[in-house]
Order: structure tokens, then C-alpha cells, then sequence
């Protein structure tokens, strides 16, 4: 991966662990991406692949046990994790800010909108009391809530889960960030209110300029948002490729069996039962010695299960799987 | 809100007549005549009728009962057995020593409580936390009768520091309004008395607060814990605010609504204690009082004094709540939709 | 809250498997957004063999909760033995050794009638046990009966006794304790009845919330289907499902029960003289505060290592049963 001049985050060999007493868990192991300025990265994977541990090491606000072990995620030619806390607050919530997957439980429920609104925009924007009312309520129309200036008012609790979302959203995006990560921001929400979700933020930054960081675990989304997609299984990317040839052409087994249990239409037609990824996802604290995928693929080999794979760069894209091996005969089997 | 706080102040009114009905039949009914206590020995059978008849004794229960409270409701606590005098200016007189202890207790407990909790909460599993783990469990487990005795030795006796005893140098001792020294004392600009008062104050409110200071202690703690899990939480942090302000706002106000509710009953607990405490301290309040009068079967003054405490531990716990509702939107919401 | 959140017909979880990972899961839970670290410990499910075993094991990992047994029982030997081990009488006067610091001869020193404070320090053993022992036994047989018929009958049954109970936690219990000694007079006998009394509620509020938790499962409906009467099923059915909160509750029971002695002692309620009782013997040596302060210190002493130990004990049993409960 190169450089170039429109790139606006790029994350390096990025690792992040939970040191417990059981033992370690390599949430991420060495995984590199970058987003460039007003494109959508999607991250995609089943819950466990490590996807919503990535966003929160970007984001600084990883917890302990769990710790950034190694790597570099560098912003506009800085280096995150080398900046002091300090440093750290200034951008979080003002260059880059964050969406969360639970509406219902991520507003605090004891303050007003207005509040708990207005506290990054005083923060980082450093406007009056006024000025950052005015603002807020301005937010609160953008993201589409009507009689924005009486809902200020509300408690969380008064709003339904859609509306909420709405909120975090305007929240998220009332400092113009130039890049939000949206981690999950659809799964808690109804059908319907998923799209209108949604289509916001796609709205939104094609309005604003900003790039996003999707993380989701459906590829439906992805299709209907991302610019370029990162699979990830087990701590680690699997495949990355542009949106358009992940789903003309998907190469890594993974996806592969992904895309399929995609309920389509013309599943439904005939009477065949949707498509399941045999098998479990590995225990993190014991992950297998070779790929870890190995155990559920179809077309598995046996230097799958002795050796872990590398990343591949095949046509444009980068691919963790034996198959794609150049110098192996498998490779011919693609 | 409104409907919600006469409904609660309504709840209030049979938990009193019921106390009041424990409380007399225990001292009416269950008890031993007083009258051979009162009298000593050497009472004759015609002189002790003479005096249950004087202190409307030989009446039926019931009858005493409602006499009782129908005198009460007028502020009419009856008269002590012994001095005659009436219980209700007995307890005035010494109330307000009783209630100055407690409130100095709680506002002891309840600064350091929280402000422990939370440091313990923040700084989850450190040398600190663990430290503050074995105050909290000291705190609950020492008798505070001896707590007392252990300050009176060593910062009285090894530091001489602090008074051992009493409530304030006679000399200095305010006039009497509202029978609460620090706030007589200041008003009057008595300032070498606030001053002796305060001093004389340190150690019982130690004492006494020392055992509600661990409980909210450890709920404070947990109660943080449980906050700093939630994602809201994180949503703060995210937004790129201090962290003293994640922890002091939207933290703090969270994890302090089900203390309210600890707090309140542990001021009930500090009455109780604060029999004890005075007994340690010499303190002029109602427990040394409520101790003799049992141990002379004074009843007129032993009920008066339960029906008090009572009263005010029942109403505080209903401040406690009200508390609650207030940091806490979502019951004004729900009481909003009953209404 | 307690072990009953898990759905009866599933099996309990290993407690000694979960008691470290409580913690763990608890931190994980804390930051990662719900589900992102998978159920990965696989034990989790296993049935376990005997779950009272299960319990003990956890417990005796513990080391706080472990060195207190060993404590308590330690304590148990001396109020079964004591009174063999004494090296004076312990309540046999010397006037003219009064107030004598400790020395080879009084390790902990003489009181002001010449008592040899050691010996009564664990003479004071078997006074304090058996009046925690015998108060919470008090409590609790009246306790849970109350509770669980409240719970299980409902209505204006249930109204009835829990006003009632509200009624008695209106007065703070060391208050009410002391007018129930102002009615039935003084003694160590009627301090037994005052403080098993005072802690009803506490009791009977624990068991008829249980039962109102699990009153609706359905193993309850399948024993009255097959004609259960109702006593029967509150004491078959009902009852053991809420042992573990009632044992961790009565044994933290203990040491209130033990503070409540040495208070009422203190204020020359309890036993009467020349008895050893700890609290008594710190009323009764307060006057020498300055001039003789190993009085005090020793009593005092012995009470608060052994309230200290049923609490510690009672945390770790609380930790045993309930390992969600740990970060607590």
C-alpha cells in the first residue's frame, strides 16, 4: 500500500491484545489499512473478528485489559498512538469522531440532548453557551429531527431508538469531523429505520466531506455504502478489494461463504436452504497454528492447518489465503 | 412529580400509626407494670393505684392508646414518671445535640464516602482500591462505641489534641435559639464558641459516621463500576471531553442515584448509633436520655423519644427518594404518564 | 443479582471456572461493544457435579474467606473449650490486683476488681457466639416463614406482613432492640429475643423476593399440577432454591448479631455481672480510659476480629454462590 497524497488515516501492522488471566487474546494481529479523504472503508466480519477493537484502538479509547501492543495508526502524518492523552481528547470528537452500535444505551440517560449535544461543541469549537445551542439544534435539523428546537429538550429516554440514533449522529458530526467510524450504527435498529439511517450518513458526507469508517457484519450494507471493503477474520484481514470487485468477484473463501448466506431473491424463489459457514468461530485464546479459517473452509489444503498465510496481492487486492499462493501450485486453481 | 410526591407522603401515614401501635403495646402491654420501679419497693398497694390511676394507667389499653395520640397530635408527649416534667420540652431540650451530631456524622460519611467509592471505582484494582477495600470492611466490622474509646485515647489522651468529651466549654456556650452550637454560636458572633463547638464535634462525628462512611463507600464503588461499564460512557469520551469531566458528570450523577437511597437509610442508622456514641462522648443529646429512661422504665419518655426518631427517619427516607426522582428523569417521566 | 438469574432448567454455571473470569468478562464488557469477544470459555456450560462442592471449592480460593473459617473456627474451639484454658477465673475477683498492666502473669493485663482480662476475653467467646447463633436462628426460622408466606400467598396477606415489616425498619434496629429490652428487661436471655426480633425484615424482604422471582417458573406450576399442596411446595420446592442468599445473609447476620451484644452489653443491657460478656466489659472499664487503657483495648479487640471474620466470611460466601457479584 502506498502513501498517496489523499490519505487521510492509515493504519500499520496494527496489533491490539487482552492481557487476562486465562491467557491472551490477539484481538487484532498486524492489520494494516488506510482510508482516504471522503471514501467509505467498510470492515467487515462476524462478531469476534476483531473489527469494532481496531476502531476503538483508532480511536484511543481501547480500555484495559486490552492494549495496543504494536503498529502505527497515523492521522494526517501523525502518529495516534504516540500522542500525549492531551492531544489525544482534541481530535477525538473534533477531526474524528465515533458512532456506536446500541442508540438505546449510548445517550446518557440523566441529561437533555441539549447537554450532553453541546459538550464537544463547547469543547472543541470553543463557542458560548448560545452559539453552541444554535449549533446544536442546527445538528439536530440536519440529521432530519423535527421541531428540533422543542426535542433539545428531551431526555434520551423520551426519544425512540431511531431518533436517538439520529441524536448520536448529530453529535458525532456537529465538530465536522473529517472522518467518523460508525460501528454497527444500524444493527439495534428496525428494518426501515436502518435504511433511513443510513442513507443519513451517506447524505451527510457527500454534504460534509468526510471520509467513513464503516464496521459492520453485513455485507448488505456494505454493498449499499463502501467505496473499498476489509474482511476480517479472527483478529486478522482475510481479503481487501474495491466494493465492486468484492462482490463481482469475491476470492477468499471467507467471503465467499459471506456473500452466500446473503439472503437474495433468488434464493428465495426456490426452496433451498440459505447458506451457513459450517462450524464455530475459534476460540481467541486459543487460536489454531496454521490459518484461522482453516477449520471451517471448504476448500482447505494441508499446509492450511501447519502454516498461517500471508497476505497475497492479487489483481489490485490483497488476499490472506493459500490459494493465491504465486509460487504454489494451488495458485493456478483461481 | 406532584402526584408522586403526595402518593409517597400518603404511604407514610400507616407505617406511622403501625409504629405507634408497636411502640405503645410494647411498653402498655408487654412490658412490667412500672409503678413497684417507680415507686421502690416499700409502695403499698393503695399508693400504687393512687399513681396508675394518676398516670392513666388503670384505663383500658385502647382507651390509653387513643388518649395518647389525640394528646400527642397537640404536641403533648405526656410526663416523665420521675421529674413530671413533659417529655415533649425534655426532648427539645436535648434534640437539637442529637441532630447536629447526625447531620456532622453524614455530611462526614457522605463527602469522604463518595470520594472514596469513586477513586476505589476509578482506580479499579490498584494498591488504592484495595486499600480502600479494607478501610470500608474495617468500618463495618469495629463496634463504634469502641472506635470512640480508641479516638479518646489516642487524640485525647496520647495527642491531646481533641476534647474527650462534652459538647463545648460551658463559658462559651451560646444562648439558646436553636439549640444547634455551630449555628447559635455564629449567629451571635460567638466565634471562640463555634470554634470549641467545632472542635468538640470532630471526634463523635467520626465515630458515629465511621460505619455509614464505609457502606457508601463500597456502594459508591460498585455503583461506579457498574457506571463506567455503560456505554454512554463511552459515547463521553469519545466526544473528546476531559476525563475529570466523564468521571465527575456523567458518571458520578449516574452511579449517585441508588446512594441517595443508602444515604437516607444510613441517617436512620446514625440515630441509632448516636446512642451509643453519646454514651462514649458525654454528649448532651437524647441518647444518654432514652438509656436512663429504659433502665428506669420511664415509658412516657422512651416512647416519646421512638415515635420522634421514628418520624425523622421515615421522612428523611422520603427525602432520599424524592432525591432519587430528582437526579433520575426517567421517574418524573413515568410518574408524568400516570398522571 | 443472585444464582437464580439463570434460567432453572439450564445448569449452573462452574462457579469455580466463572470466579475468575468474572472479572475479565466484567472488564471486557466494560469497553467492547457488546458480543465482540465471543463466549470463549467453554466450561462455562458443563454441568456441574454437586454444586455445593462446587461452592466450597470456590470458597476456599478465596484466602480471605478461607483464613476467616479458619478464625471462626478457631473461635467456635474457644467458646466449646475456654473455660478449660483459662489461666484465671474468670470471673473471680482480686481487688488487690486491680488494674494491673499486662504482664507474664496477665497477658492482657487486670481489670479494676483484679479479673484477669485474657481469661474473660475468651470467656466473652462462647457469650458472643451463642447470642449470634441463637439471635439469627431467631430471625431467620421467623424470618423466612413470614417472607415466604408473604411471597407466596400475595395479596392483602403479603400487604399485611410487609407493612408490618416496613414498620419495624422504621425504628433503627439498635433502638427498637433497646425498647424490646426496656419491655422484657434486662438480661442476656431477653438481648437474644431484642435482636433476633430486630433483624426479621431483613430476612423475611430477601426470602419473599426470591420467591417472587421464581414463584413463576414453571417447575413451580408442573409441582402444583401434580397436586403439591402449597406448603409443600414452599418447603420442597421453594425454600432450597433460596438457601445460598439465606446462608450468605445470615452468616453477615452473625456479625451484626455480635455488634448488637457488645452495644446492648456496653450500655449495661445484656448479661449481668460478673458474667464476661466483651461489650460489658468495655461499658464497665470506660472510666479508666487514660489510666488503664488495655481495659479496653483487648475487648474491643476480640469483637472486632470476630465481626470481621463473619463479614469476610459472608463476602466470599456471597463471591461462591454469585460470581457476578465478585467485582462488587
Amino acid at each position: 500500500m502506498t502513501t498517496d497524497t489523499n490519505t487521510l488515516l492509515e493504519v500499520k501492522n496494527l496489533s491490539t491484545d487482552f492481557v487476562m488471566n486465562k491467557g491472551t487474546v490477539h484481538a487484532v494481529v498486524d492489520m494494516s489499512f488506510t482510508v482516504r479523504e471522503g471514501e467509505v472503508l467498510a470492515i467487515v466480519g462476524e462478531s469476534g473478528s476483531g473489527k469494532s477493537v481496531a476502531s476503538l484502538s483508532v480511536m484511543g479509547l481501547l480500555q484495559p485489559p486490552g492494549r495496543v501492543v504494536s503498529g502505527e495508526i497515523i492521522y494526517r502524518g501523525r502518529n495516534l498512538l504516540a500522542l500525549s492523552p492531551r492531544e489525544m481528547r482534541d481530535l477525538r470528537g473534533n477531526h474524528i469522531s465515533m458512532i456506536f452500535q446500541e442508540p438505546m444505551t449510548s445517550l446518557n440517560p440523566v441529561f437533555t440532548i441539549q447537554d450532553q449535544l453541546t459538550e464537544s461543541i463547547r469543547e472543541h469549537m470553543k463557542l458560548d453557551k448560545k452559539a453552541a445551542i444554535t449549533r446544536a439544534i442546527e445538528m439536530l435539523r440536519l440529521v432530519g429531527i423535527p421541531s428540533a428546537e422543542k426535542r433539545i429538550h428531551d431526555y434520551p429516554h423520551q426519544m425512540s431508538g431511531g431518533m436517538r440514533q439520529r441524536v448520536m449522529t448529530a453529535m458525532a458530526l456537529s465538530c465536522d469531523p473529517d472522518l467518523l467510524i460508525a460501528d454497527e450504527p444500524t444493527t439495534a435498529l428496525d428494518v426501515t429505520i436502518q435504511a433511513q439511517i443510513l442513507a443519513l450518513i451517506g447524505d451527510l458526507r457527500k454534504k460534509l466531506g468526510m471520509a467513513v469508517l464503516l464496521i459492520t457484519h453485513d455485507l448488505g450494507v456494505v454493498a449499499e455504502t463502501a467505496d473499498r471493503v476489509v474482511v476480517m477474520y479472527g483478529g486478522q484481514v482475510v481479503e481487501q478489494a474495491t466494493a465492486q470487485d468484492l462482490f463481482d468477484c469475491p476470492k477468499h473463501p471467507y467471503t465467499l461463504g459471506l456473500l452466500e448466506s446473503i439472503p437474495s431473491m433468488a434464493d428465495s424463489e426456490d426452496d433451498e436452504p440459505l447458506y451457513m459457514i459450517p462450524g464455530m468461530v475459534p476460540n481467541p485464546l486459543n487460536m489454531p497454528m496454521g490459518c484461522a479459517f482453516a477449520a471451517r473452509c471448504s476448500r482447505r489444503m494441508p499446509r492450511c492447518t501447519q502454516e498461517r498465510p500471508p497476505l497475497y496481492e492479487v489483481e489490485g487486492r490483497l488476499l490472506r489465503c493459500f490459494l493465491f499462493d504465486p509460487s504454489g501450485e494451488e495458485g493456478a486453481r483461481t | 412529580m406532584f402526584k408522586y410526591v403526595t402518593k409517597r407522603i400518603l404511604m407514610v401515614i400507616p407505617v406511622m400509626i403501625g409504629v405507634s401501635i408497636i411502640v405503645f403495646s410494647l411498653m402498655r402491654v408487654f412490658s412490667p407494670d412500672p409503678a413497684p420501679i417507680v415507686l421502690g419497693q416499700h409502695a403499698t398497694i393503695k399508693s400504687i393505684e393512687v399513681w396508675r390511676h394518676a398516670n392513666g394507667l388503670d384505663a383500658p389499653v385502647v382507651t390509653q392508646y387513643v388518649t395518647y395520640v389525640a394528646k400527642a397530635f397537640k404536641g403533648d408527649l405526656g410526663t416523665s414518671y420521675y421529674t413530671k416534667s413533659q417529655v415533649a420540652a425534655e426532648i427539645g431540650a436535648r434534640f437539637p445535640a442529637t441532630i447536629e451530631l447526625a447531620i456532622a456524622a453524614i455530611l462526614f460519611a457522605t463527602t469522604l464516602g463518595v470520594l472514596l467509592g469513586v477513586m476505589a471505582a476509578v482506580k479499579k484494582n490498584s494498591v488504592f482500591d484495595a486499600a480502600g477495600s479494607l478501610f470500608a470492611l474495617i468500618g463495618v466490622s469495629i463496634p463504634i462505641f469502641w472506635l470512640g474509646i480508641l479516638f479518646i485515647m489516642f487524640f485525647a489522651g496520647f495527642l491531646h489534641l481533641l476534647p474527650s468529651g462534652g459538647r463545648i466549654n460551658v463559658m462559651l456556650e451560646p444562648t439558646r435559639v436553636t439549640g444547634f452550637y455551630m449555628i447559635d454560636s455564629l449567629t451571635q458572633g460567638n466565634w471562640d464558641g463555634f470554634k470549641d463547638a467545632f472542635i468538640h464535634l470532630i471526634l463523635p462525628a467520626l465515630t458515629l459516621g465511621m460505619y455509614s462512611m464505609a457502606i457508601i463507600t463500597r456502594m459508591t464503588r460498585s455503583s461506579m463500576l457498574e457506571t463506567l461499564g455503560q456505554d454512554y460512557i463511552r459515547t463521553a469520551r469519545a466526544k473528546g471531553i476531559s476525563e475529570t469531566k466523564v468521571i465527575g458528570k456523567h458518571a458520578l450523577r449516574n452511579s449517585l442515584i441508588p446512594v441517595t437511597t443508602v444515604i437516607g437509610l444510613q441517617f436512620g442508622a446514625l440515630l441509632g448509633g448516636a446512642l451509643l456514641t453519646e454514651s462514649v462522648f458525654s454528649w448532651p443529646g437524647i441518647g444518654k436520655y432514652t438509656v436512663d429512661s429504659i433502665l428506669k422504665s420511664d415509658f412516657p419518655v422512651v416512647q416519646g423519644i421512638v415515635l420522634l426518631v421514628a418520624v425523622i427517619f421515615v421522612t428523611i427516607n422520603l427525602i432520599a427518594d424524592l432525591g432519587y426522582a430528582f437526579l433520575d428523569p426517567r421517574i418524573k417521566y413515568s410518574s408524568k404518564k400516570e398522571d | 443479582m443472585t444464582e437464580f438469574d439463570y434460567p432453572q432448567d439450564t445448569p449452573r454455571p462452574d462457579p469455580s471456572s466463572l470466579t475468575h473470569l468474572a472479572d475479565e468478562t466484567m472488564a471486557l464488557g466494560e469497553r467492547l461493544p457488546s458480543g465482540d469477544i465471543p463466549d470463549f470459555d467453554e466450561t462455562l456450560h458443563e454441568k456441574p457435579e454437586n454444586q455445593w462442592l462446587e461452592m466450597w471449592r470456590s470458597l476456599i480460593a478465596n484466602r480471605a474467606a478461607l483464613v476467616s473459617l479458619i478464625f471462626i473456627a478457631f473461635l467456635v474451639f474457644l467458646a466449646v473449650f475456654g473455660p478449660l484454658l483459662t489461666p484465671y477465673n474468670p470471673i473471680s475477683t482480686n481487688m488487690a490486683a486491680s488494674l494491673r498492666a499486662p504482664s507474664a502473669a496477665h497477658w492482657f493485663g487486670t481489670d479494676q476488681l483484679g479479673m484477669d482480662i485474657f481469661s474473660r476475653v475468651i470467656a466473652g467467646t462462647r457469650v458472643s457466639l451463642t447470642v449470634g447463633l441463637l439471635a439469627v436462628s431467631i430471625a431467620l426460622t421467623i424470618g423466612v416463614i413470614l417472607g415466604a408466606v408473604a411471597g407466596y400467598a400475595g395479596g392483602w396477606v403479603d400487604s399485611v406482613i410487609m407493612r408490618l415489616m416496613d414498620m419495624m425498619l422504621a425504628i433503627p434496629s439498635i433502638l427498637l432492640a433497646i425498647t424490646l429490652m426496656a419491655a422484657l428487661g434486662k438480661g442476656i436471655d431477653k438481648a437474644v429475643i431484642a435482636i433476633g426480633l430486630v433483624s426479621i425484615p431483613e430476612y423475611a424482604r430477601i426470602v419473599r423476593g426470591n420467591i417472587l422471582s421464581i414463584k413463576q417458573n414453571d417447575y413451580i406450576a408442573a409441582a402444583r399440577v401434580v397436586g403439591n399442596t402449597d406448603f409443600r411446595i414452599i418447603f420442597r420446592h421453594i425454600l432450597p432454591n433460596a438457601l445460598s442468599v439465606i446462608i450468605v445473609r445470615a452468616t453477615l447476620g452473625i456479625s451484626s448479631a455480635v455488634l448488637d451484644t457488645a452495644a446492648l452489653g456496653f450500655l449495661g443491657l445484656g448479661v449481668q455481672p460478673p458474667q464476661a460478656e466483651w461489650g460489658d466489659m468495655l461499658g464497665r472499664a470506660r472510666g479508666f480510659i487514660f489510666q488503664a487503657p488495655w481495659t479496653l483495648l483487648y475487648p474491643g479487640m476480640a469483637i472486632t476480629v470476630t465481626v470481621l471474620a463473619f463479614n469476610l466470611l459472608g463476602d466470599g460466601l456471597r463471591d461462591a454462590l454469585d460470581p457476578k457479584s465478585r467485582v462488587k
